[in-house]
């Protein structure tokens, strides 16, 4: 196979292809969105295998890529850190059932918060699952940690994470690749009872997860992932790296004029023993690692340490925002290097901003108006482009939470008393998880209004179409049985503003459940959508 | 060898397209290549930088540290200085004058050029009028990709090269424009 040039996510897609997945699920969020990005046309280029999709969320991702598991097929699971609180319902059972097919879950973090809206450390799950977990330091380890997640997946029967993060997702390089593997054969799981976790099976399954602990310490005992190094004499430093945190250590290291020892991790749990040898033969401990303070809170425990441990917890590392060359290299002691100065030049941020021509504009014109008589109101929102809405000029949305808060929250609010109460959704957003509130809503007839921001497609990760057709977005609201005169379809062009504003100010005095759906492409996409059908046209 | 980029510019202007030239030509003339991008959010009109590293050893960090680069392409000049704290003292800003003005407090363009001058070394074009010149505003990019040639490490055969393999699906007039653009800006620097 020939050397490849790929961005960390590509690494981990074409790890598994190579691994012969047959199916790889996911919904879009920055920085996983990549893998099914490379998934979704080399599967189109090789008859259809893998199966590649988008999925109403990641949840139901989880669950289908469970199903191929069942099945005796491998398969890919792929979603951004916060993907995984939606999916902790069917991942942490996973562990628990008897994996049959390999079942690789590629988790993105997000340390730094480039687009997300916090910086939860996907290590964490994995322990809380009694997993293992892969964390690649470059692109390479992203293609050969994938491989390897499916053997060790049928040989230990739990799903394996890969976890990544931002800068590793979104950074090229160069990747050797090996040999495709052929998928495995359709073969139902064999042990009956091995899925149905019913207490008196769950029991068990759970006992048998716990004694498998040791065995999965083993691995990353004898693992190639976690290398250990000790130098000179005892008493001096000793570093542990994790993950990309290696990169950074490693840029500075040559310029030290001692060579600390060092451990690597980049497999979980956490090798116990080569950690004890690394606190033998040192005097003092530096932790690095991408994220929260995971390994260094796991070292420190409760009991003081025999050493000297220095780390995120001590402040030496910043606990929070995305490591840097520039802070490791202050951790290990090395002097600041200076960069050109300039002086006296203003630099103004420039904050990321809705595309000029974006439909949600005029939506939210069209909202500001219908407001402009009361004194107060509240405008819950979510999460996409239109959450820009916060930003000057518009200010019109009031917060972002977690997908599909906006529509739960504006029915709490209502019930709490508040009037007026309105929802702002997106459509790929309100289909992943808006569904199931606006159904409370219904139910109770709560009195608020929800704007559903129909832009045909998921516009913030790079215009992915929604899981349905934005045609069907009012014959699903209709179907949960709202009264039909409440919902309006409207077309969010400028011309419209003023009768877009009168029909939300109406339902807004309307004291029950109203939808109203803006539609109109998102111009990026539709930019797209002429750029593939050119290239299409002249291929 | 090692020689660290910044490309920056206004996410929608091409910073990636630029990278991408340039570090498949490293590639080809066999250097090792990392390159870190930016996608999402700030995708959306926001600041967007790339880091490119070539080396003809093994590359670690996917990020540049502070004072190291050798070299900053700003394809916008206000977005070029954010990252002189990157740059080695010697090295060298290369920078677009074409302002992408979508905020309220941009600075006055005259005041920021010539603050921008002060620079011990630095190269402004202005890389929309040579662009349109050559006949397509669109070849900016490749205007500020030659602009940059003269200090990049690699020959002016490989990166025309692999301007003619990514522009050859669009026809021999598009190939055409970006290669005059490219020669362009080039002469324009030197
Ligand atoms: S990508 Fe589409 S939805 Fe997002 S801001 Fe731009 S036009 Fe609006």
């Amino acid at each position: 196979m020939p050397d490849t040039v790929l961005l960390g996510d590509e690494a981990v897609a074409l790890g598994a292809v190579h691994a012969g997945i047959s199916a790889s699920y996911a919904y879009p969020g920055t920085p996983s969105t990549e893998i099914t990005e490379f998934l979704i046309p080399y599967s189109r280029k090789h008859g259809g295998r893998p199966h590649a999709s988008w999925c109403a969320n990641e949840k139901t991702a989880y669950e289908e890529a469970l199903g191929a598991s069942f099945v005796g097929r491998r398969a890919l699971v792929s979603m951004k850190h916060v993907g995984l609180n939606v999916a902790a319902d069917p991942f942490i059972n996973s562990a628990i059932v008897t994996i049959h097919g390999g079942l690789a879950v590629a988790v993105a973090d997000d340390p730094g918060m480039h687009s997300s809206q916090d910086e939860q450390d996907s290590r964490y799950y994995a322990d809380f699952a009694k997993i293992i977990c892969l964390e690649p330091a470059n692109q390479q380890e992203a293609y050969d940690m994938t491989r390897e997640a499916y053997e060790l997946s049928e040989r230990f029967h739990i799903p394996i994470m890969i976890r990544l993060v931002t800068r590793l997702s979104h950074s090229r390089a160069i990747v050797r690749t090996g040999e495709q593997r052929a998928e495995n054969p359709i073969k139902k799981v064999p042990v009956a009872g091995s899925w149905i976790l019913l207490p008196s099976h769950a029991r068990k399954l759970w006992h048998e997860l716990l004694l498998q602990q040791t065995e999965f310490r083993r691995y990353t005992e004898s693992c190639s992932y976690n290398t250990l190094a000790l130098n000179g004499s005892r008493g001096g430093l000793g570093v542990i790296t994790t993950g990309i945190a290696r990169n950074y250590y490693l840029e500075n290291v040559d310029e030290l004029k001692v060579a600390p020892s060092h451990l690597h991790i980049g497999a979980y749990p956490i090798p116990l023993e080569k950690v004890r040898k690394l606190i033998d033969h040192c005097g003092t401990l530096l932790i690095i690692e991408e994220g929260c303070s995971f390994v260094e809170r796991m070292i420190r425990g409760v009991i003081p340490p025999s050493i000297a441990i220095r780390g995120k917890e001590s402040g030496e590392l910043p606990p929070d925002g995305e490591l840097t060359p520039d802070i490791v290299r202050a951790a290990v002691g090395l002097p600041a290097r200076q960069g050109v100065e300039l002086a006296g030049l203003q630099l103004p941020n420039r904050p990321p901003q809705l595309c000029s021509g974006c439909p949600h504009a005029e939506t939210y014109d069209a909202l500001k108006k219908a407001l402009s008589g009361y004194t107060e109101s509240i405008v819950t929102s979510d999460i996409g482009c239109y959450t820009l809405g916060a930003l000057p000029p518009y200010n019109a949305i009031e917060s972002c939470v977690c997908m599909g808060a906006s529509v739960s929250m504006a029915k709490g609010a209502a019930e709490a008393g508040f009037h007026p109460a309105i929802g702002v959704i997106g459509d790929s957003t309100f289909l992943h998880s808006g569904i199931t509130p606006l159904m409370d809503a219904i139910t109770a007839n709560a009195d608020m209004t929800l704007l559903i921001l129909d832009n045909e497609t998921t516009g913030m990760t790079g215009g992915q179409p929604t899981i349905l057709p934005p045609s069907r977005i009012d014959k699903l609201v209709l179907g949960l049985g709202i009264d039909p005169n409440h919902v309006h379809v409207i077309s969010a062009f400028r011309k419209d503003t003023e009768k877009n504003a009168s029909i939300i100010r109406k339902e807004l005095e309307y004291h029950g459940v109203s939808v109203i759906i803006a539609v109109r492409e998102c111009v990026e996409t539709a930019k797209k959508k002429k750029r593939e059908a050119l290239a299409e046209v002249t291929k | 060898m090692k020689y660290d980029i910044i490309v920056s510019g206004v996410g929608g202007q091409g910073v990636l397209s630029i990278s991408a030239i340039i570090a498949s030509s490293a590639m080809q003339e066999g250097l090792s290549v990392k390159q870190s991008e930016v996608h999402g959010m700030s995708q959306r009109g926001g600041a967007v930088v790339a880091n490119l590293r070539l080396s003809d050893k093994p590359i670690q960090s996917d990020l540049i540290p502070h004072g190291t680069a050798s070299l900053i392409i700003s394809m916008e000049p206000l977005e070029g200085p954010r990252y002189l704290s990157y740059l080695s003292p010697d090295a060298t800003l290369v920078s677009s004058t074409n302002p992408v003005v979508n905020i309220p407090n941009y600075p006055q363009l005259d005041g920021l050029l010539a603050k921008l001058r002060e620079l011990k070394k630095v190269v402004l074009v202005d890389a929309e009028k040579i662009a349109r010149d050559k006949g397509s505003a669109q070849a900016v990019n490749m205007v500020m990709v030659g602009a940059a040639s003269p200090l990049l490490p690699l020959k002016i055969e490989t990166l025309e090269q692999n301007i003619r393999t990514i522009f050859a699906r669009k026809g021999e007039r598009v190939v055409d424009i970006n290669l005059q653009a490219f020669r362009a800006g080039r002469e324009a620097a030197q």
